[in-house]
This record gives C-alpha cells, sequence and structure tokens, in this order.
C-alpha cells in the first residue's frame, strides 16, 4: 500500500450504497463523484438522511461503497482488506464524532495519546506528544481530568487533539458541534480552521448550520444521496 | 512483544478503572482455586494423620480375637471358643521374630474419694508395653511376685488421672475398680488419641489380677503380636492363622473362628477411603473452578457490550482485529491469573487454619497449587476467547452508534 503525493487525496467516482433489499432497500449515496485536493476545508451539508454519515463512513475507511471506486492519495481503497484498512486509518486519518466518544474514567491525557498506543510509540513520546496535542487546543491544564469534569466543548477540544496527535492527513468530523450551544460550536469551527491553515491538515466536516458553514473553503450539499451543490459558501449558501 | 505488552498495559488499566467489577468478576476463579487447593491440602493432611495414628500405635502390631470377624452374621463372638494363654504361649513359641502379649480386658466404673469414671481396664504380660509402644513416666512396672500372686495394683492412664486426680498425686493411693481396691503403682506416658480413641483412658494391671479378681475366668480376649518390622506382618499373619486353625481344630472346611487384624491393613484401607474422598472433593473444587471460568466469560461478554463505544473508537483510529482481541483476552487472562494468585493465598491460609483447628498435620500440595494457577490463566484465555472474539469482530460504524 503505497501513496502517490501527485494523486488527489481523495477521489470518489461513481460511489453507491445501498442498504436492504426489495422493499426495504434504501439507496443511502446515489452515485457520488467528489474529488478534494490536500489542504481543502469541506462543509458538508444536506437535510437529514440525505447520505452525509453514509459518505463521510466511506471516505474514513470505515464503510466500503456498494459500487463505485474510492482513491485515497492514489491508492485503491477498494482493493484494500480489512486489516489494510485499518492501517490506513491508524497512518492517515483522524476521526471527530458527534458525541465525543472519549473513554470514560480516563484522563484527558491518555485519550489523546490513544492513537500513538497503536503506532508503537514509546511512554514518554507519547506523553510529550499527548501534551503538546492537548496545548494546541488549549487544554494543556486540563491533562488530569476525566470527560466526566469536562464540559461538552472541552470534551469535543480533546477529541480534536485526539484526532490531531497521530498528525493526520485528513480529519473527519461528523457533526462535531451536534452536541454542543452556538458559542461552543463557533469556538470548535474556529479551532478546525486554524488547524486546517496552520498545518495544511485536511478537513471534512458536516454540519447543519449555514453559519458555521461559511467558514469552509468549500461547500458540498447532498440531496437524496446524491451532492447537488458544490462550490465556495458564497456561491453554494 | 511490543504488542503484547501495549495489551498488558491497556488490560490492566481497564481493570483498575472497573475495581469493584474486575474483583466481582475474579471471583469465581478466586474461590475455585482456593478450594481446589484446600480440599487436596486437608485430603492429604487427612491421609497423612491415618499414617502417623496407625505408625503411633506401631505398624508392626497384629491383634487376635475370638470370633467370627467380619463374617460376623454367621455367629458372634460368644459363639466362638476364646483364647487361652496357652495360644499366646504357642505362638511366642512357634513364629519367629515375634513379641506376644495376650490381654484379658474388661470396662469398670474406676472411683477415688468422691469422683469417678468409666475406662477400659486391661491386664496383661510384661511384654505388653513393648508390643503396643507404650512405657511408664513415673511409678515401677509390676514385679515377678506381684504378676503370679494377681496382686491389686495398677499402672494408670494419665486420662484416668486428670478425671480423678485433678493436681493430685496418685503414685501410693489406692483406688478403687469395681469392688477391687488397687494401689496405684505407677503412671503410663502420654499417648494420645488414635483412631478416636484416646489411649491414655486405660488402667493396665497384671493378667492374672484381671481374670481372677475382675473377670472371674482365664479367658484371653486379645492377643497382641508385635512383627520384627512393618514388612514382616503378612508372613505374620499368615502363620498366626494357620497356627490358630491347627490349635483350635479347624478342618478344611470350617471357617476361621478368630480373626487377625494387622495395623498394615487397615492403614492401606483406610489410606485407600481418604484418598479416595480426596479426589472426589477436588473433583467438587475443580468444577467451581470451571465455573469460576464461566463467570469470566459472563462478565467479559458484559463488558465488551458495555464497552462497544470505546471498541468502536479503538477500531476507527487504527486498532487491527488481533489487537482488540489480544486486550480483551490478555484482560481476561490478567483478571483470571489475578484471581488465582488471591484463591492460592486464600487456599494456602484457609489449610493452614483448618490443620491447626483440627489438629492435623499440615500439609501443601506444591504440585496442586502450581496446577491450579495453570489451570486459571488457561481459563482465563479459554473464557476469555469468545467475547474478546466478539469484541474485536465488531462493526466500527455500528459499534459507534451503539447507545
Ligand atoms: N446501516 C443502515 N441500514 C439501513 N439503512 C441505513 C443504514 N445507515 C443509513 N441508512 C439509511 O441511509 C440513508 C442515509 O443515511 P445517513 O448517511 O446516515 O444520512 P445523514 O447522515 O445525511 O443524516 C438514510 O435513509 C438512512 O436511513
Ligand atoms: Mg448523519
Amino acid at each position: 500500500m503505497s501513496t502517490d503525493d501527485h494523486a488527489p487525496l481523495i477521489e470518489l467516482r461513481g460511489a453507491q450504497k445501498v442498504y436492504g433489499r426489495g422493499e426495504a432497500r434504501v439507496a443511502a449515496l446515489a452515485g457520488v463523484d467528489l474529488v478534494i485536493e490536500r489542504g481543502e476545508l469541506v462543509m458538508v451539508m444536506g437535510s437529514s438522511g440525505s447520505g452525509k454519515s453514509t459518505c463521510m463512513n466511506i471516505l474514513g475507511c470505515l464503510d466500503t461503497p456498494t459500487a463505485g471506486e474510492y482513491r485515497f492519495a492514489g491508492v485503491d481503497v477498494g482493493a484494500l482488506d480489512r486489516n489494510q484498512r485499518t492501517l490506513l486509518r491508524r497512518h492517515y486519518l483522524g476521526f471527530v464524532f458527534q458525541s465525543f466518544n472519549l473513554l470514560a474514567r480516563t484522563t484527558a491525557l491518555d485519550n489523546v495519546a490513544l492513537p500513538l498506543v497503536y503506532r508503537g510509540v514509546r511512554a514518554r513520546e507519547r506523553r510529550r506528544r499527548a501534551q503538546q496535542a492537548l496545548q494546541d487546543v488549549g487544554l494543556a491544564d486540563r491533562a488530569d481530568h476525566t470527560p466526566a469534569q469536562l464540559s461538552g466543548g472541552q470534551q469535543q477540544r480533546v477529541a480534536i487533539a485526539r484526532a490531531l496527535v497521530s498528525e493526520p492527513a485528513v480529519l473527519f468530523a461528523d457533526e462535531p458541534t451536534g452536541n454542543l450551544d452556538t458559542e461552543r460550536s463557533r469556538e470548535i469551527i474556529e479551532l478546525l480552521v486554524s488547524l486546517n491553515r496552520e498545518r495544511s491538515i485536511t478537513v471534512v466536516m458536516v454540519t447543519h448550520e449555514p453559519e458555521l458553514a461559511v467558514y469552509g473553503s468549500r461547500v458540498l450539499v447532498f440531496r437524496d444521496g446524491r451532492i447537488v451543490a458544490d462550490g465556495p459558501p458564497a456561491e453554494v449558501l | 512483544m511490543q504488542m503484547l505488552w501495549n495489551a498488558f498495559l491497556l488490560a490492566m488499566s481497564a481493570i483498575r478503572r472497573n475495581g469493584v467489577r474486575s474483583a466481582l468478576t475474579a471471583l469465581g476463579v478466586v474461590i475455585g482455586v482456593a478450594s481446589v487447593i484446600l480440599m487436596v491440602d486437608l485430603g492429604q493432611s487427612a491421609t497423612r494423620n491415618v499414617t502417623e495414628q496407625i505408625s503411633k500405635m506401631g505398624p508392626n502390631l497384629l491383634f487376635v480375637r475370638a470370633g467370627f470377624g467380619r463374617r460376623g452374621a454367621a455367629g458372634t463372638r460368644s459363639a466362638a471358643r476364646s483364647l487361652e494363654r496357652a495360644d499366646a504361649e504357642a505362638i511366642s513359641r512357634e513364629l519367629r521374630g515375634v513379641t506376644v502379649a495376650p490381654a484379658a480386658s474388661t470396662s469398670a466404673t474406676v472411683v477415688y474419694g468422691n469422683l469417678n469414671y468409666s475406662t477400659s481396664i486391661v491386664g496383661s504380660t510384661e511384654d505388653y508395653l513393648e508390643v503396643r509402644s507404650r512405657s511408664i513416666s513415673r511409678g515401677r512396672s509390676f514385679t515377678e511376685q506381684e504378676r503370679s500372686e494377681a496382686a491389686p495394683v495398677c499402672i494408670v492412664g494419665t486420662t484416668v488421672i486428670e478425671e480423678l486426680y485433678g493436681t493430685a498425686e496418685p503414685l501410693g493411693t489406692q483406688l478403687r475398680i469395681g469392688r477391687l481396691s488397687c494401689l496405684v503403682i505407677g503412671v503410663l506416658s502420654d499417648k494420645g488419641e488414635t483412631m478416636g480413641e484416646d489411649q491414655d483412658a486405660m488402667i493396665l494391671t497384671p493378667l492374672a489380677t484381671v481374670q481372677r479378681r475382675l473377670l472371674g475366668s482365664d479367658d484371653i480376649t486379645d492377643i497382641f503380636v508385635s512383627a520384627a518390622s512393618a514388612d514382616d506382618t503378612a508372613r505374620v499373619k499368615e502363620e498366626l492363622e494357620s497356627l490358630l486353625r491347627q490349635r483350635r481344630g479347624l478342618g478344611p472346611l470350617d471357617d476361621d473362628d478368630f480373626f487377625v487384624r494387622d495395623m498394615q491393613e487397615l492403614a492401606s484401607a483406610l489410606e485407600g477411603t481418604t484418598s479416595t474422598l480426596t479426589s472426589l472433593l477436588a473433583a467438587i473444587a475443580a468444577v467451581s473452578l470451571v465455573v469460576g471460568g464461566i463467570g469470566i466469560m459472563n462478565i467479559m461478554l458484559v463488558s465488551v457490550t458495555e464497552r462497544t463505544r470505546e471498541i468502536g473508537v479503538r477500531i476507527a483510529i487504527g486498532a487491527l482485529p488481533r489487537e482488540v482481541l489480544l486486550q480483551f483476552l490478555v484482560e481476561a487472562t490478567v483478571l483470571s491469573v489475578l484471581g488465582g494468585a488471591v484463591g492460592i493465598v486464600l487456599g494456602l491460609v484457609g489449610s493452614y487454619l483448618a490443620a491447626s483447628e483440627l489438629e492435623m498435620p499440615l500439609v501443601i500440595a506444591w504440585e496442586v497449587v502450581i496446577v491450579a494457577f495453570a489451570v486459571s490463566a488457561a481459563i482465563g484465555m479459554a473464557f476469555g476467547f469468545i467475547p474478546a472474539r466478539k469484541a474485536a469482530h465488531l462493526d466500527p460504524i455500528d459499534a459507534l452508534r451503539h447507545e
């Protein structure tokens, strides 16, 4: 599995995803073509059930399309087995979830260090890098706190630090602000924007809020499993 | 190696995070291992106890009694001709390397001052002490004259002294045995209890004293025979039987009307019983160990379900199925091994307490300790496998969506 630095980072061709069969058949994705280049900040919008999460899962190599082709940095993901897809995620992808998904009763520092465990980084180096990542999201002083001792906004920032710590090529965030109030949502978006600008991490993020989507360099709109609008925020919104 | 060490660290932090539940999970294994160790140790201790008691009675000892022995239904003891002193003399004359003590025993109420105590009275010859491995701690033995005259003199066991004298001096006092007033000339040294019988609850007199003054007959109730060594008892037993059959005029078709018991035989019979019992108890305990393993599987399955999201996160950020499998397998094994270690400590402490409480020798079966430990590790692995595999094969999308 060798990546190609000249190929587009993400290249999806005619992707379909079908659930169930017969009466219960649902086409969650009905043919999606999408190219994302390095350094973009893509905002994904669309009504509930339009296929945003399905598409994110495929892009994140957590799921495979029923039909169509997906290339990640030139690598044909469809040809990879489960272990290889896992290694792809381990080395190139970062995830932020709507419901934070931090390990309970585990300190922020240990939560952030988790991806490094699977990369075989030594304990001392893990601590150092986790501490640095926490500092990058402005939570250096909360390293010893467990999720229960942190607010929702702080938890999501710990989750972002966890996604950052392994220096991924892309960060996928499916409704990362879905459980946060407006003020906290804005802070999270601003954090992601600064990561995108300062570290040139590609970010693909789902949001329902047009006032948050304007932070993106590009906006996609899904409807019934297809992309119906694609362009800079000023054009699409 | 690195992967295993990581899995171990992850398992330890998961176990620490769920302290109480981890303890409860391991409890089954703790109890299983502790009871296997306790049962085997107690069983072996009981066997050792039997062996020790028999060697205390004298492993070379045989005794002969009139009667039909085990085939008791064929007739009662009174129906058989009793033994005579001449039988004992013949045994000592005809058999090689034996010491013989004929004895007449009865039981009687013994009175001193205003206290009385019911105990057994044994009249025997000078070789009795040697044959029964007894000795006199204070005072003296019977003189030749006292023996031939059926003198009212006695040597008293320590239990009788405790019951009747307390701390008073027994030597030189007159003790009443039934209607016979008897001079105490000696004290038997302690023997303690063997085979559930207090060997110190007895009074020894010359043979003729019991025969003439207490029983009013010349019958002999037991002939005690000691062989030269424990290995010799089988030969002695055979020779005893043929000699007595001949002396008692039994034809080839007649059943024995006497029986010979030997301590070796008794010892192996008892050891057989206790070791069967030990195996049985150990088997029951082993079942509880397996039940402990099922307990681990059960709680690990609950734990995998509860931690579905955690597993989803791990898989999403790049944990391979085999790494997730290893984490849960190691977790189950560590729990089980910790339970095994605690169980060993409890089992050993239990064995120690039980041995001292039951006044039995402390026997620790180290090989069982090692096996129990190894089995507890194996049980963790075996019963942890199904939950671990379940965790490893979770779909990350479903797992992350799990409520
Ligand atoms: N595992 C599944 N099984 C069956 N249908 C599914 C599954 N996942 C998603 N769908 C369906 O696919 C469609 C798109 O879902 P999703 O991608 O989650 O939408 P969005 O994230 O835009 O709200 C919906 O109609 C949903 O019901
Ligand atoms: Mg969704």
